[in-house]
């Protein structure tokens, strides 16, 4: 079930550094947003706020709100873990458990929160890799090694993973920045399907990929190295590539920039 | 001023030329090593040197000259230094060699002079000091049940303390407890036998027994295995640790699922070198353990053997029929470390994080 969330006041910190100030922005539900912006902006930093991987880090720190629907994510009493598993997780490289098979890694996330059947698993498991646009390139290896998969098909192995435990919001850091135009194509004909079912955040350094993918774009910026990282503007993705409010938001997609 | 400019030319055609040099043949290292072993033979016979060491270190000398002289005048000044370093390295590679294999040749020829069925499935018991016959099944028995004993208490507690300092720690305790792990490296086993007696058998008041003997062989092995554990943890990419964490599995269960079954290679092949460490220990055993001639088959109850042990009281009796058993044991002590090193690599490769298709 696809959520909202709402983003208020939300700062983040690495021990002392401010990394991002002060964001608030809505992120509407069964729609994909994109984060773009320069790099060491804090687009990765952001995301991870937002299914609190932040803290994983040493010294990570988050101050602000993150309603999800009506519930903050950093409530008093709100579990971390529980939170991880509504809202799922894409990295910008792909990540399979080494030790694990194909058909094991997409059970991963069921199988290691021990909430499943056992009839469940494989029905799961394929439906998930058919989501992932997998499902015919592996179902004749699924207890070969998941490393053993290309760099694109690992990544959607990783997609896969992610979707199998059915989250209602889907974080994705680059998720094609190690990929070929084809592999690029298939996640992204990928991501207009999933956002049918969960709610779709997705970073892109590829203004093209933004434009094709995303309802919605939010471009970030900071005013000079070692200073905090800030939303400069969000809007329908149509009018940030063809009327943006804020001149910097024109000149970064045209490439005048810096 | 144009004859000047024409005049430079051919110079940087010569250096193009520099790409390609005459090289030596690829049988040419192994031939000059032949000639230097060869003429240190033959000079040390007609100098009438006695010592062998003094052939080999002639041997040795001439071949690094003889590999920079000839390298030079064939390929050039660097080639000539890249040839003396290749040389030096191969030297040093002999020196190491040469105590191993001869440590290896001296016990097996030794060894396999009594070493048979009997040997290894009879005691000492009713065997006289000056008599052939005997075994080392007592000793054997007592080895395998002390190290497994010593495995089972500092394998899992040296586990879950590198679990500790890598996943948990970073603070003053982990600071601590890494300095006491550097301490406890350092400890001599002498020591260790010692503080064990002190306790268990002096303060408690438990006589002698394999048991006692396990728990200072767990004390040497408790700080290597953590040591060990620690670099393969560390060796554990972050990202499969937030990978899984991302799925919403629970820090604990991720470490448990993820993070050692992908470090398991290397965190058994790091107990077994600890095991291999231990199992060659006598002063602990000396000490604590006490050395029987019969089969005591209850390491919680009175005096075992051990191998190391057995050795070393077959060798301070000195006739000739234990001296023989003394170089067996030693052997059996041998094939029995290389066994465990043997499975140690086949379970590593075996867990290891598969690739390939
Ligand atoms: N683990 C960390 N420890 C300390 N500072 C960090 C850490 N990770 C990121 N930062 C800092 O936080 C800021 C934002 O980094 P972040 O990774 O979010 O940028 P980004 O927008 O994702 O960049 P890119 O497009 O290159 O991925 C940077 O200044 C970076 O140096
Ligand atoms: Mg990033």
């Amino acid at each position: 079930m696809a959520k909202r969330i709402d983003i208020s006041g939300l700062s983040a910190f690495y021990g002392s550094h401010k990394a991002i100030e002060d964001i608030s922005m809505t992120v509407e539900p069964r729609s994909v947003t994109a984060f773009i912006g320069p790099s060491g902006c804090g687009k990765s930093t952001f995301l991870r706020t937002l299914n609190r991987m932040h803290e994983v880090t040493p010294g990570g720190r988050v101050e602000g709100k993150v309603m999800l629907d009506d519930e903050n994510l950093y409530g008093k009493d709100v579990d971390p873990v529980a939170v991880r598993r509504t809202v799922g997780m894409v990295f910008q490289r792909p990540n399979p458990f080494p030790t694990m098979s194909i058909f094991d890694n997409v059970a991963a996330g069921l199988r290691l929160n021990g909430s499943y059947k056992k009839n469940q698993l494989n029905d799961v498991v394929e439906r998930s890799l058919k989501g992932a646009n997998l499902w015919n390139e592996v179902k004749d290896r699924l207890n070969k090694p998941g490393s053993g998969l290309s760099g694109g098909q690992q990544q959607r192995l990783c997609i896969a993973r992610a979707i199998a435990v059915e989250p209602d919001v889907l974080l994705m850091d680059e998720p094609c920045s190690a990929l070929d135009p084809i592999s690029t194509l298939a996640i992204e004909d990928l991501i207009g399907e999933l956002k049918e079912r969960f709610t779709i955040v997705i970073v892109t350094h590829n203004m093209q990929q933004a434009a094709r993918v995303s309802d919605r774009t939010a471009f970030f910026n900071l005013a000079a190295v070692g200073q905090p990282g800030k939303l400069i503007e969000i809007d329908e993705t149509e009018r940030i590539f063809s009327n943006p409010s804020v001149q910097a938001t024109e000149d970064y997609i045209s490439g005048r920039f810096g | 001023m144009s004859h000047v400019v024409q005049d430079r030319r051919p110079v940087t055609t010569v250096r193009v030329n520099h790409l390609s040099h005459a090289r030596l043949p690829r049988w040419a290292q192994p031939a000059i090593a032949a000639g230097a072993v060869a003429a240190g033979i033959g000079l040390g016979t007609v100098a009438g040197w006695q010592s062998r060491t003094q052939w080999g270190m002639l041997a040795a000398l001439l071949f690094v000259l003889a590999s920079y002289l000839i390298t030079a005048k064939v390929e050039g000044k660097r080639q000539a230094r890249d040839r003396v370093a290749t040389s030096i390295v191969w030297v040093a590679f002999v020196l190491a060699v040469v105590p191993l294999v001869s440590l290896s040749w001296v016990t097996v020829s030794n060894g396999l002079e009594v070493l048979d069925p009997y040997f290894l499935s009879h005691s000492m018991n009713a065997v006289l000091d000056a008599e052939t016959g005997g075994g080392v099944y007592h000793a054997l028995l007592g080895t395998i049940e002390q190290v497994l004993i010593a495995t089972l208490i500092a394998a899992p507690v040296g586990l879950l303390t590198a679990v500790y300092l890598v996943e948990y720690g970073g603070g003053r305790l982990a600071k601590a407890v890494t300095f006491f792990v550097d301490v406890m490296t350092g400890i001599p086993s002498i020591v260790a036998g010692l503080f064990v007696l002190a306790t268990w058998n002096l303060i408690l008041g438990f006589g002698p027994s394999g048991f006692a003997g396990a728990l200072a062989l767990a004390i040497l092995m408790m700080p290597v295995v953590v040591r060990s554990t620690e670099e393969m943890l560390k060796l554990v990419p972050n990202e499969l640790r937030e990978a899984s964490l991302a799925l919403g599995v629970p820090k604990w269960r991720t470490i448990l699922k993820v993070v050692i079954p992908t470090a398991i290679g290397g965190i058994t092949t790091g107990v077994m070198l600890a095991v291999a460490r231990i199992t060659g220990e006598t002063a602990p055993v000396l000490l604590l353990v006490f050395g029987t001639k019969l089969i005591n088959p209850n390491p919680f109850e009175g005096a075992q053997a051990s191998l190391p042990l057995y050795v070393y009281e077959q060798y301070a009796v000195g006739t000739d029929a234990s001296i023989s058993r003394a170089w067996a044991a030693a052997l059996v002590l041998i094939a029995f470390v290389m066994i465990l090193n043997l499975v140690a690599r086949g379970i590593a490769r075996w867990k290891a994080p598969k690739t390939g298709r």
